[in-house]
């Protein structure tokens, strides 16, 4: 910074002639240097000291010491803000509320940043309609840090800048207007009501637009057949909570049927109150989530699927159709039919088959039963995507007619089936521009990649239900050089101001209807009156379903035809439509199924896989090898697809996930599993289909080896409603007993060692629900978000190093049910016996009873871990928590041997800043997400639950610091905060009046392996299960 | 021992015609004559696997233990292993030199300096492990109850792998400073024959100026006698702190109060296969036939015997216990030993340690050298295989089967193994040519009573 101010030295400066001035200037020193006088004294200077030989000392030691003040230390760069930026302080946390709406995944969350950086995704608790962040909910987060993210518009693979492309296509689309050919908007489904009043308002401005939207994983039946019933582009609603017998054919509920969020509706009817629970049927083929928290589950192929629903429909309307099912399967449809008519309004029915029928009779059934859970009056607006336009795009593409082609949060290279149509057509585009936060399938192909913002990074607004609207804000500054889609839209329209005014505006004319901006922008949702924001620019040229009676739906599924092996693809918990298939949570993420990470697989019956000659086994170090197989679908072969046996797969029906099998923008390791979606022909996810075993072997990365309990019954106790309700807890839920001077005592009362003195303080707990768990594994990657768990890859989960320091058990009965299976333990008589019956009960049943049971640390009273770490560096906390200091830790690995319930994970490399782990804590984009309040793990110690200590520590001071005491439901661990089904509740059971104590009372309570006497400060509830009417 | 008189049907200690001299002269000539072609090619394999060990170690420090078989479920497996059965092996010199000495078993004297020897080399194998397996070696020494600057931070005192160092190192410091007692007047005796000025500087220096004198006996035999009081607990009580790792724990298969007495027995026996296997080596190499007798190694091969015969007995109150307990966990774990994937580990450990040994119920097979080699070896892999079974087994399929999985060794983990042999070899063989590998002196002092030679002369005339 120039100055040009002028210092005085004196007031003689004023006088400009003045001699003394002219003199300063000339001299640069005031008064007379004394050289003479002091080299001129012959005496003085023979007397000094300095020799000739001191003088070089002095020169050398000078010339040294400048030469060494030259070299620069270490600077560290940590830059002080010059202006506090107003809101961040280091060190506390600040939330804002938010929406993900990235087309397939939509929620309301809240979003928690440190130091100005997003680093959780929370659930919005003050949101009503998909309040839950499910998995790849929390995980998007890690999805912003993503090193692979393009980071500014690319022509062609160069840079370019955003000008030029806005001149580009801005002539472009005069260029193909002029010729006569169409601009294309094809994008995912936004639900936003300013994206729909912009497009509307581009394509005015630019004389007419197409805008198709277009679902990777579509609902185009479900929404055709609302649309043919109730005149709207919109799904029913269901809430499940209001519910008493739920019978789904083929609907993944709890997974990402119809947008999802529907489990915590689903839990809170799962919870046995007053002897009363709901009752859930279902009919489906591959093991789904749902199916495996069904009461009763019917393994059926998908064509035989559409028949159960057609008689299901004929017992309850007391008409009879043909079909043929399994007399098994007839029996359970015909019960099913009979208490759903016997429910009434107290019943609902959904489907998942991708059927127009099946779809239609769903919604006539649910109208007839006037069912409670069935909403229409506002039906859910997450999926619009529309199947016949976009093949009508690819058609026009090919044909040459469109001229400039804008994909905005899609990658059909990847994600339609006809992809090569799609890349022949694109090549006669004349010019395409890709929204995306990658170089992705699609984006690499298109004239412009236009870098598109994160979530986080972004303004818009969503309407996920009608009258129910959020709000998007960003909650950091663009990483990059990144610009929304909207943004360019008012660019291209000539609109002034940001998408943020535009947001606004919107708002404030038509949804506020005088309510404050900012109070909706601070609550992130606003519940309000629903408007009709026409999107004039969409394409609405569905074929017209002819709607009929309830009756020729019904006949038409009677009829349907299946083939010899039907396929039904699916998407997995936690890649969903592989959007964010680069995010190493998630590929390491076990699915709540089959467990396998970083895979997707065929999923076939144990049956054919004898038929077909599959094997899965396990090799010396225990991990999961299986067979390969080519599977062909309409003329399309995938070779080498990995073949995982699956119990519970409906004979002659085959799974296969969707979501892997990317190929482009990520890194290699992420590489995973094949692309399912390349048999997605026409979006119907059933598809008839070919199989035959290939050669190789395939290497699982599957955490869970042993599949079913072993009949081990007080691991995961589980009960039927009938014996639930009849008898007391000590018939479903006995206490274990150990004999003491001879005498039966229960467990519990048997100690060897002095108890902690509980009665100051906090002491806490965490309540673990079987019941209301559904398995959606939130909580696995919260927990992983949270404490900064490191990912290890594919070949380390092999070798069963997983990280998780939370992790979600899931069983198999052996027999029919779990019951059966403690039977058949307790019926072994003699050696023989029981060599036979333990090596029987390590398979699972063909349509076994599933169980999810999350298990972490249980942070044990009488903690066996603790006695034997020589030093010292896992102790008791005052407040219950069994600690684990890492600093002290040396390695013995001792602790987790000791373990009852293996749930502590050793550091077995360094998996920070280390090559050969090239995941997000390898680069200094991804270790951004980090979160500071947790330390990162060095190699060689032992880690584990710390019932996010860091969490209650910060409510316990916060509450100190206001000086007040501490709400029930204030503490919360980061599993317990991202439960959306409630199956998990944390708090102080030394506060009497806190649910978490009312929940220990509770007769249904039990800690896991109680004989062991280890007192777990984490407890379970048993599981009831509504298999035998109450 | 001051008799010179030993019963007529006693068969002599030291056989052929051995006078002092040849006595003084056999025990010396490994040390001072020159090794021959056979020494340096064992001694060379045994260097190559102890520095190919020493690579594997350095890879794991530098690496971490991820280099290594192990997992979540099973975190300890050929490394507490390897620590087991090393500790186990220096048993026997222990028991040989001090309860033995105790008993006032003569056939010990002949032995006794390779046993410790051995002891002391398997007991370092042996520490080596406990340092090596934790994820941060660099750290160890917190295991000790050092002053530190951490405050008032102490070790864990209910921890039992406190008490294993506190065990593993006065096992070792005993044993050590009763080796060196007895080696004293044998070292004095090369000190003496030394011709070399270097080897007589040496030999002066670790025989810490024995004399000879009436007085220096009377202190060397108290101070025996004393050590030997004090190493006779640590028999007992190393092995039974060792085998608390596991009997203090939860584990099903580990939580059992069998374990002392059975860890015992099973250290003792594998101890003394092991200096079977050396001694009998050490005989022929040496020419100490005359010192080393068939009778010892038949002794040896009856306490093989009887130990083997205990253990096997633990092995079976092990799987009666577990049935009888009614504790499901129990009952698995014990089933799964013998018949779940690990089985062939089970079963290995039983022929090996439970049945071969019965066959030196035949004196024809016990008094068989090759033979006695041949189990010698069995019985050391199957007390291996034992502690293998003990570890991994018990751990791989524990409480909760979401948990379960296998475990299977990486070349680390073998290399480390190997490496520990070699390591071992390369002392007992640098030993072997450096030290008097038989209590000569204390031969001596039986040679009258128990010498052929004198025998003969004693009892000969009246046959």
């Amino acid at each position: 910074m120039a100055s040009n101010k002028k210092y005085w030295k004196s007031v003689e400066e004023l006088n400009p002639d003045s001699s003394l001035v002219e003199t300063l200037k000339q001299n640069e020193f005031v008064n007379e240097i004394p050289v003479d006088e002091f080299l001129g004294d012959k005496e003085t200077l023979d007397s000094s000291s300095t020799t000739r030989r001191d003088f070089l000392k002095f020169v050398g030691f000078s010339t040294a010491a400048a030469t060494l003040a030259a070299c620069e230390g270490p600077v560290k760069k940590a830059i002080p803000y010059v202006n506090q930026p107003e809101e961040i302080r280091p060190g506390v946390a600040n939330y804002y509320a938010s929406a993900i709406a990235d087309g397939y995944d939509f929620a309301s969350v809240l979003v928690k940043t440190r130091e100005g950086r997003p680093i959780f995704i929370n659930n919005h608790d003050k949101a009503e309609v998909n309040s839950s962040a499910n998995a790849r909910v929390v995980a998007s987060v890690l999805s912003m840090y993503d090193s692979m993210r393009v980071q500014g518009p690319k022509k062609g693979g160069d840079k370019t800048s955003w000008d030029a492309l806005h001149k580009d296509v801005k002539a472009k689309i005069q260029e193909s207007k002029a010729a006569g050919k169409d601009v294309v908007l094809l994008t995912q489904t936004f639900a936003s009501p300013s994206t729909a009043k912009l497009v509307s308002e581009f394509s005015q401005s630019v004389g007419g637009v197409k805008h198709v939207v277009y679902d990777a994983i579509s609902e185009d039946t479900a929404l055709n057949a609302y649309q043919a019933k109730y005149g709207e582009r919109a799904m029913a609603d269901y809430d499940f909570s209001k519910a008493d017998i739920i019978v789904s054919f083929g609907a993944d509920f709890l997974g990402d049927w119809q947008g999802g969020g529907f489990e915590s509706g689903y839990a809170k009817g799962r919870i046995p109150a007053k002897g009363k629970m709901s009752k859930h049927i279902q009919v489906e083929s591959n093991m789904s989530l749902t199916g495996a928290n069904a009461d009763t589950r019917v393994a059926l192929k998908p064509s035989e699927v559409k028949i159960a629903l057609a008689k299901f429909y004929g017992y309850l309307a007391g008409v009879s159709y043909g079909g043929s099912l399994p007399e098994k399967a007839e029996a359970a449809v015909k019960a099913a039919a009979a208490e759903v008519k016997k429910a009434g309004g107290k019943a609902v029915v959904v489907t998942g088959l991708a059927d127009a029928n099946a779809q239609a009779l769903v919604l006539d059934i649910n109208e007839q039963l006037g069912s409670e859970a069935f909403d229409t009056s506002a039906p859910l607006k997450v999926r619009s995507g529309n199947a016949a336009a976009v093949a009508a795009l690819v058609k026009d593409m090919k044909a040459g007619k469109v001229g400039v082609l804008i994909t905005a949060g899609v990658n059909p290279l990847y994600t339609l089936a006809d992809a090569k149509g799609f890349e022949e057509g694109l090549g006669k585009v004349g010019l395409s521009v890709a929204f995306s936060m990658k170089e992705d399938e699609t984006s690499s192909k298109t004239t412009y990649v236009a870098a598109a913002p994160h979530y986080l990074e972004s303004w818009g607004d969503v309407e996920m239900k009608k009258g129910y609207y959020s709000l998007i804000q960003p909650t950091i500054k663009s990483l990059f050089d990144t610009l929304q889609f909207q943004e360019a839209l008012m660019v291209w329209t000539g609109l002034e101001g940001t998408y943020y005014d535009y947001v606004k505006a919107t708002w404030t004319e038509s949804i506020l209807g005088g309510s404050s901006w900012n109070q909706a922008l601070h609550d992130g949702v606003f519940k309000g009156a629903p408007v009709m924001v026409e999107d004039l620019a969409s394409e609405e040229n569905i074929d017209e379903v002819v709607t009929t009676s309830a009756g020729e739906y019904a006949l038409n599924l009677s009829k349907a035809k299946g083939s010899e092996f039907e396929l039904v693809l699916y998407p997995k918990t936690g890649m969903g439509d592989g959007q964010q298939a680069n995010n190493p949570w998630l590929q390491e993420f076990p699915d709540p199924i089959s467990r396998a990470s970083w895979d997707n697989y065929l999923t076939v019956s144990l049956s054919d896989a004898k038929d077909l000659g599959f094997e899965n086994y396990n090799v010396d170090n225990g991990a999961l090898n299986g067979s390969y197989a080519n599977v062909t679908v309409n003329g399309v072969t995938i070779k080498n697809v990995p073949v995982l046996i699956q119990p519970g797969q409906a004979k002659k029906s085959v799974g296969l996930a969707y979501g892997y099998g990317r190929t482009a923008g990520l890194k290699d390791e992420m590489k995973t599993g094949v692309n399912a979606f390349a048999l997605y022909a026409d979006f119907n996810n059933v598809q008839s289909v070919k199989i035959e075993k290939a050669s190789g072997v395939h290497e699982f990365a599957c955490v869970q080896l042993q599949n079913t309990l072993m009949g081990r019954g007080d691991i995961l106790k589980d009960t039927t409603l009938a014996e639930f309700v009849n008898n007391g807890p000590e018939h479903w839920n006995p206490q274990p007993e150990v004999s003491l001077d001879h005498k039966e005592v229960p467990a519990t009362t048997v100690n060897l060692w002095d108890d902690f003195d509980r009665s100051v303080g906090h002491h806490f707990n965490l309540s673990i629900d079987l019941n209301a768990c559904t398995g959606c594994g939130a909580c696995v990657i919260a927990c992983h978000a949270e404490n900064n768990v490191p990912v290890v890859g594919k070949s380390e989960m092999r070798r069963s190093r997983d990280m998780h320091w939370l992790r979600i058990d899931r069983y198999y009965s052996s027999e029919e049910t779990f019951e059966a299976d403690v039977e058949v333990v307790e019926n072994i008589s003699g050696l023989g016996d029981s060599l036979s019956t333990f090596g029987e009960l390590e398979k699972a049943s063909e349509n076994p009873q599933v169980a999810f049971q999350p298990v972490m640390c249980q942070h044990c009273n009488h903690a066996p871990c603790e006695t034997v770490c020589p030093v010292a560096a896992t102790s008791h906390g005052r407040q219950g928590q069994n600690h684990m200091a890492y600093n002290r830790c040396v390695g013995t690995r001792y602790c987790a041997n000791n373990c009852p319930y293996k749930v502590r994970r050793f550091n077995w490399f360094l998996y920070s800043q280390n090559d050969e782990f090239d995941y997000h804590m390898n680069d200094d984009l991804g270790r951004m997400v980090l979160n500071p309040d947790v330390v990162v793990r060095s190699r060689g110690v032992m880690e584990k639950c710390s019932m996010c200590i860091q969490m209650t520590q910060k409510t316990i001071l916060d509450a100190k610091r206001d000086g007040r005491t501490i709400k029930d439901g204030e503490f919360q661990t980061a599993c317990s905060a991202a439960c959306s089904s409630g199956a998990m509740t944390f708090g102080d059971i030394n506060n009497k009046e806190s649910k978490i104590a009312e929940l220990k009372e509770s007769e249904r309570m039990y800690h896991l392996l109680e004989h062991v006497g280890t007192q777990p400060n984490v407890f379970y509830h048993v599981k009831v299960r509504n298999t035998q009417e109450a | 021992m001051a008799s010179h008189y030993e019963a007529p049907i006693r068969k002599p200690l030291v056989t052929g015609d051995r006078t002092y001299h040849d006595v003084t002269v056999e025990v010396a000539a490994p040390v001072e004559g020159r090794a021959n072609k056979q020494w340096w090619i064992v001694f060379g394999i045994s260097l190559a696997a102890f520095i190919w060990g020493l690579g594997c170690i350095i890879y794991t420090v530098s690496t971490g233990i991820g280099t290594w078989g192990l997992n979540k479920t099973v975190g300890w497996a050929w490394d507490i292993t390897n620590f087991v059965w090393w500790v186990g092996i220096g048993h026997a010199g222990t028991l040989i030199s001090a309860v033995l000495l105790l008993f006032r078993q003569k056939w010990r004297m002949a032995i006794n300096r390779s046993a410790e020897a051995m002891t002391i080399f398997s007991v370092v194998q042996a520490g080596l492990f406990p340092i090596i397996h934790m994820g941060r070696p660099w750290l160890g020494y917190w295991v000790l109850p050092i002053p530190n600057q951490f405050g008032s931070l102490w070790v864990n005192f209910n921890s039992p792998l406190l008490w294993d160092v506190f065990a593993i190192s006065t096992y070792l410091s005993v044993s050590l400073v009763f080796w060196w007692t007895g080696l004293l007047p044998d070292f004095a005796m090369l000190r003496d024959r030394a011709i070399k000025p270097f080897q007589k500087k040496i030999y002066s220096l670790v025989s810490f100026g024995w004399s000879g004198r009436a007085k220096d006996w009377q202190r060397f035999e108290e101070v025996s006698l004393v050590l030997a009081g004090l190493a006779t607990p640590l028999v007992l009580s190393v092995h039974t702190i060792v085998s608390f790792d596991f009997a203090t724990s939860v584990i099903p298969g580990w939580h059992t109060t069998i374990f002392p007495p059975y860890f015992v027995a099973g250290a003792i026996f594998s101890g003394f296969a092991m200096v079977n296997t050396l001694l009998i080596i050490m005989r022929k190499v040496c020419h100490l036939e005359a010192y080393i007798t068939l009778q010892h190694i038949e002794l040896m091969n009856l306490v093989i015997m009887i130990t083997g015969s205990i253990v096997g007995c633990a092995y079976i109150t092990e799987l009666f216990i577990a049935w009888y307990s009614g504790v499901e966990y129990e009952q698995y774990a014990f089933l799964n030993r013998a018949t779940g994937p690990y089985w062939w580990a089970y079963w290995m450990m039983m022929s090996c340690n439970v049945f071969s040994p019965q066959f030196m119920w035949f004196k024809k097979l016990r008094t068989s050298i090759m033979f006695s080699f041949f189990i010698s070896i069995v019985v050391n892999v199957g007390m291996w295989f034992e502690r293998f079974v003990i570890i991994v087994t018990s751990l791989h399929r524990d409480y909760l089967p979401s948990s379960w999985t296998m475990f299977s060794p990486t070349f680390v983990d073998i290399g480390i193994y190997v490496g520990t042999i070699g390591f071992f070899f390369v002392l007992f063989l640098l030993y072997s040519r450096t030290f008097p590998v038989i209590a000569q002196a204390e031969v001596k002092s039986i040679l009258k009573s128990s010498g052929e030679k004198y025998k003969k002369l004693r009892d000969g005339d009246h046959e």
